[in-house]
């Protein structure tokens, strides 16, 4: 790498040893210290965290003041909140930094202008996070908010049937209690980059015009950073060469779980453990081709997708969603056809929910083709194919520039066809040991270790327990000293044990303390790691009254809640808890971060 | 003695008369193994922990533990069950294990792939059955032998009688085996009484007893630490030949180990053989190497301290000398297969058993089979020490309706096929046996039919060979007592050993060491040329060997690890 320096203002000793630093260094380092050395001179120090309010602390008295509050179950919500309280100053807002969790209610009245950022999880669930506020505003002492300005920005999954619904909520709510919204609630699918742009754009202008307040507050343009930046982002991923991709699942198992290796060599991310990847997949290349077939276009014809002029084939292979049929989708689709059935299916939601499970973009074509429908218009009607997140099973402490992740293929069958999760399949059927896959790290603040001295329980059944295998890889590193105990689950002892050789080996070594299982078929009646917990109830009580953390990842539907029955099963039957106490004790860890979930 | 003890002798000792933690290991569901230390234990109890070899490699990349399994071996004296204990263990061998039953050398069933949560079950089963698994395994008295016998029922009552007086004599006594696998309570610690003959020491190393009636030595009774060679008179046994110290396992490249032929040590009267074996087996308890377990059985102790020793020694456990041996002759050590009448004119009908194998195949269902003769016929099941089956005591009505299943299941090709694997044997080996270097059981059936071919080729018409394969050097199917015998030394490759009789008195030798197949068949082709061509009327392969000064008539411990030159 060549370097200019005698511009510079720096002392020839410190040209010398920069001019050393700099000579071969990689590209990947480069822009790390590029990120490092912007995160420095916006007057944050390496260690500071994004959990700090970020007030203009030149701003004026009146200087419009806005609470960013956010609930949020895996961080992009608050990231989002990030960036809105950072650039709030830049238009000479003085802007407070908040997380839900940490919010007294009783402050709502007293805010002048409040931006709600929002994500929904499960069946239209809030985020752990956002639960007490949530409960405050919908219970009897909400206050009128005749004096609030306020605007919300919901998070979600149009896939999923209650999309944004926490968002829609806190809209609904602050509404019904007198507050006007300054912008109009927007809610994102995943791939809400864009539009979370406009509405932060959207606010901040709105507030400042109201204000009259045109002049920077300060010269605090930049939040400090939390961690060193890489030049890769979710809007531009990083392709990943894939190490290993190995089988986990032994004989006569009927699932199929895999273990994947990529590499991160150069690339500068950096991940803790409880973060997830996001992958970007590919669409199986036979469902396009059958696409293409059934309307009859030519996949070689250009369209344009994101601003990038590409084949079809491409489009469609990369770029769009074709497996899930989202509400806005079919909405969409009934009025262009001005179909009444379809419109009065569209209406009810439920049966909306009925006819789209299970069925895939190539279903509705095939069941209500448009004839007039062209290549174009099919890649606009079509979500962005969003990337899949896995939570991460490996820790850069032990592995260093590699990221593992586990993944289980999904795979069934549904109008007499066969048919398979995206990512999960590529990956599992199509991605050999040196393909490339395009990635980028997902942070989640709301699932990481505490104190090297600190108890953890953890909880992860099947795929679940990725993160698990991080802790544990985090904290040999680390030679912490906080005791750790699993609670694993699956179908079979024999052929489903994810990473067992591992866990024994940990157990062996003394840093896995207790290690607990339930194999649900291998017995008459099935076992699952809610009955293993109950089970040691007494002592999982006694760990939680020495400071233990409990984690819980995987499945949302069922394991989570049952587990969460479990745990106040056994605050009632070890603590003497009535039900309102075991629920609020459960609450009251949440809040000390004690009570974890990554729960999908 | 001095020195340091093997591991395995402290473990004995300090297992608090066999129990170690293996309570504990059971209940713990993280894994499928025990404790390694308890996996010494298990064998007093029965059960070896195995793993399935060919998944070992697949299962270590995907992170998952060895595939752990138990191999679980009856105590089952004389090899003698009944058509209900047939059925009974058909159906464990289905609820607990790999849906196939093994025979073995030693009489017994080997049950394989029983996994840990089933062990309880399984011994509670076999419990239910009036069967255990007591010292089928571990340094302890094994399971006794004894001739099959079919035609001579009265004979066999008493021999049979005796094997079981022996085994019961010197089985082991503590509370731990009903405590860990059938669930009792431990209800006291007795210490040294619970053990009243062992003590917590137990025997330094396994020790073999095997009985024979002559002019039968089906049970290979000189490979044994006691073998006794009934001495009848008028139909009678009046009592038996005493023979010490024999064994069969070595160690490779360790020439102080080495198989042995018992010695003659002399006549005991019939009612005193019980006390007798438990004397010998006391001397060996008291006076064998515990410093070394590759030292420890009862042959080197006799080696060591010469029999002059040991005939005091006996005379001072036993209170008597051994009286002068009697006259006998034996003339095979193989089964013979087909129908014989007994003299109470019940009927037998001896089967071979591929390798000791009852399983449901492509090419044959003769579990099923069994099964079924189980279902009709009331007399009784002999497993033989060549690892086949008498069906015995068919009362004369019943012979059709077997007949009927032997037919429609062709149970009776083995009967039919050649000579020289009617005469052959192996040991398990691959997959499960931790201790195979090779394929024994898998690799039999094509290598008699590559020997068969070659014999062909030289002129030679199908003519009963003592033929024997082992996995290892350890002895198993009695390698050392084959006319032609392979140990495995790594996979496609073994040692070839030639020389033995044909009735189980004279051991062979290594002759060509770590060959494949085509250089073993290149190795046996000139043998056969020059057997055809110079055998005497009715004289064996072995003992033309020998007389041809092919192979030397003495035995040495150095022949059994340095090949011919």
């Amino acid at each position: 790498m060549t370097t200019d320096l005698n511009s510079s203002p720096l002392s020839a000793d410190q040209q010398a040893r920069l001019a050393e630093l700099l000579d071969g260094i990689s590209e990947g380092q480069l822009y790390w210290l590029a990120g490092f050395l912007a995160g420095k001179c916006s007057g944050g120090t390496a260690s500071s965290t994004a959990q700090t309010a970020v007030s203009a602390s030149a701003s004026t008295p009146s200087a419009p003041e806005l609470t960013v509050l956010f609930g949020s179950q895996t961080g992009n919500a608050e990231e989002l909140a990030q960036q809105l309280a950072a650039r709030a100053s830049d238009k000479g807002i003085s802007a407070k930094l908040v997380d839900m969790a940490g919010y007294k209610p009783k402050q709502l009245k007293n805010e002048q202008y409040l931006a709600v950022l929002a994500s929904t999880h499960g069946e239209g669930d809030p985020p752990d996070n956002a639960l007490d506020l949530y409960e405050f505003l919908h219970g009897k002492k909400a206050p009128k908010l005749e004096r609030l300005r306020y605007s919300v920005l919901s998070l979600g999954d149009s896939s999923y049937e209650h999309f944004c619904k926490t968002g829609q909520d806190f809209d609904r709510k602050l509404a019904a209690l007198g507050a006007t919204a300054l912008a109009e609630r927007v809610d994102c699918d995943v791939d809400y980059e864009d539009l979370a742009e406009g509405w932060i754009n959207r606010v901040l202008e709105t507030i400042a015009n109201e204000a009259g307040a045109s002049q920077p507050a300060a010269a605090r343009s930049v939040t400090a950073e939390l961690t060193p930046t890489s030049a890769f982002s979710r809007k531009n991923p990083y392709s990943a060469v894939i190490l290993t991709n190995q089988l986990l699942s032994g004989r006569g198992s009927d699932k199929e779980v895999r273990h994947i290796e990529l590499s991160l060599e150069d690339s500068g991310l950096v991940y803790k453990p409880g973060d997830a990847v996001g992958v970007y997949p590919e669409n199986n290349p036979a469902l396009v081709n059958e696409l293409l077939n059934t309307l009859g276009f030519d996949g070689e014809q250009r369209v344009s997708a994101d601003e990038r002029d590409v084949p079809l084939r491409e489009a469609l292979a990369f770029y769009r969603e074709i497996t899930l049929l989202t509400p806005p989708l079919m909405k969409q689709w009934a009025e262009l056809l001005n179909d009444d059935d379809l419109k009065a299916l569209v209406a009810d939601s439920t049966e909306l929910r009925a006819w789209t499970e299970g069925r895939d973009l190539l279903d509705l074509i095939q069941a209500r083709p448009i004839a007039w429908l062209t290549p174009q218009d099919l890649v606009n009607l079509l979500r962005k194919l969003p990337a899949r997140l896995y939570s991460i099973s490996s820790s850069q402490a032990a592995v260093e520039d590699e990221v593992h992740i586990t993944v289980a293929a999904v795979r069934y069958s549904s109008y007499g066809r066969d048919r398979e999760g995206v990512a999960s399949a590529w990956l599992s059927d199509r991605m050999n040991e040196g393909d490339q896959v395009r990635v980028y790290i997902d942070p989640n603040k709301k699932f990481a270790l505490p104190d090297d001295s600190k108890p953890v329980i953890m909880i992860g059944p099947g795929t679940g327990v990725a993160p698990f295998r991080a802790f544990l890889q985090e904290r040999e590193e680390r030679e912490a000293e906080g005791e750790n105990w699993l609670f694993f689950g699956d179908r079979r002892f024999r052929s489903d044990f994810l990473y067992q050789s591992e866990w024994l080996k940990w157990r062996r070594d003394g840093l896995l303390t207790r290690l607990d299982v339930a194999f649900s078929r291998d017995q008459a009646e099935k076992r699952y790691v809610q009955h293993c917990l109950k089970e040691n109830g007494s002592e999982v009580w006694a760990w939680l009254q020495r400071g233990a953390s409990l984690y819980v990842c995987g499945d949302a539907e069922k394991m989570a809640p049952d587990v969460h029955q479990a745990l106040l099963d056994i605050a009632s039957e070890q603590g003497g808890l009535n039900p309102e106490q075991a629920e609020d004790y459960l609450r009251q860890l949440n809040r000390d971060k004690r009570y974890q979930r990554d729960v999908y | 003695m001095s020195g340091k003890l093997p591991e395995a002798e402290v473990i004995k000792r300090e297992s608090n008369y066999l129990r170690g933690t293996i309570l504990e290991g059971l209940a713990d569901r993280t894994t499928g193994a025990l404790p390694e230390d308890d996996t010494k234990l298990t064998k007093f109890h029965g059960s070896y922990q195995q793993d399935h070899r060919e998944v070992r490699d697949e299962r270590r990349r995907q992170k998952l533990e060895p595939l752990y399994q138990f191999m679980v071996r009856l105590r089952l004296p004389g090899g003698v069950l009944t058509t209900d204990q047939w059925l009974g263990l058909d159906k464990i061998a289905d609820e607990c294990a790999d849906s196939t039953l093994r025979l073995t050398t030693r009489q017994t069933f080997q049950f394989h792939g029983v996994f840990k949560e089933q062990m309880q079950p399984f011994m509670q089963k076999i419990h239910a059955l009036g069967l255990d698994s007591r010292g089928a395994c571990g340094d302890v008295n094994r399971n006794v032998i004894s001739n099959v016998n079919p035609h001579q029922s009265q004979l066999h009552g008493e021999i049979h009688e005796l094997s079981l007086a022996i085994s019961e004599r010197l089985r082991w006594r503590s509370a731990a085996y009903a405590e860990i696998w059938l669930g009792e309570e431990c209800v006291q610690k007795l210490g040294e009484e619970e053990e009243p003959f062992y003590g917590y020491k137990y025997l330094p190393r396994k020790f073999k007893i095997a009985l024979a009636v002559p002019p039968e030595n089906d049970c290979d009774v000189f490979a044994n630490d006691i073998g006794l060679i009934a001495i009848v008179e008028d139909d009678q046994i009046r009592g038996f030949n005493v023979v010490v110290g024999g064994g069969m396992g070595l160690t490779y490249g360790d020439p102080a180990t080495y198989p042995r032929l018992a010695t003659m040590a002399g006549y005991v009267a019939k009612e005193q053989i019980v006390d007798a074996c438990e004397a010998i087996c006391a001397i060996q308890r008291d006076f064998g190497d515990r410093t070394n377990r590759a030292h420890a059985r009862f042959k080197y102790t006799i080696d060591d301290y010469g029999m002059d020793w040991f005939q005091e020694r006996f005379e001072e456990y036993q209170g008597h000398a051994f009286a002068k041996p009697r006259s006998f002759s034996l003339s095979h050590n193989g089964d013979r297969f087909g129908w014989v009448e007994g003299e109470d004119g019940n009927q037998h009908l001896t089967l071979l058993i591929p390798t000791g194998r009852v399983a449901d195949t492509e090419s044959g269902l003769l579990r099923t089979a069994l099964r079924k003769i189980a279902e009709v016929h009331n007399g009784s099941f002999r497993i033989t020490c060549n690892q086949n089956l008498v069906i015995a005591n068919v009362l004369p009505e019943k012979r059709a309706a077997v007949d009927a299943i032997v037919e429609e299941y062709k149970l009776d090709a083995g009967t039919r096929s050649s000579p020289l694997r009617q005469n052959s044997m192996a040991c398990v080996a691959l997959p499960t046996c931790g201790l195979a270097m090779a394929e024994a059981e898998r690799f039999l059936p094509e290598f008699v039919t590559r020997v068969e071919r070659t014999m062909a080729e030289e002129g030679l018409e199908p003519d009963a060979i003592n033929l024997r394969i082992t996995g290892c050097p350890n002895g198993c199917a009695r390698p050392y007592l084959g006319e032609i015998a392979l140990t495995g030394k790594a996979p496609g490759k073994y040692n070839l050993y030639l020389g033995a009789d044909f009735s189980g008195q004279r051991m062979n030798r290594l002759y060509r060491e770590n060959i494949d197949t085509d250089t073993i068949l290149d190795e046996l082709r000139p043998l056969f040329r020059a057997y055809q061509q110079e055998r005497e009327a009715q004289e064996r392969f072995g003992d033309f060997l020998v007389r041809v000064g092919i192979v030397e008539q003495e035995r040495t411990p150095a022949m059994l690890h340095q090949p011919l030159q």
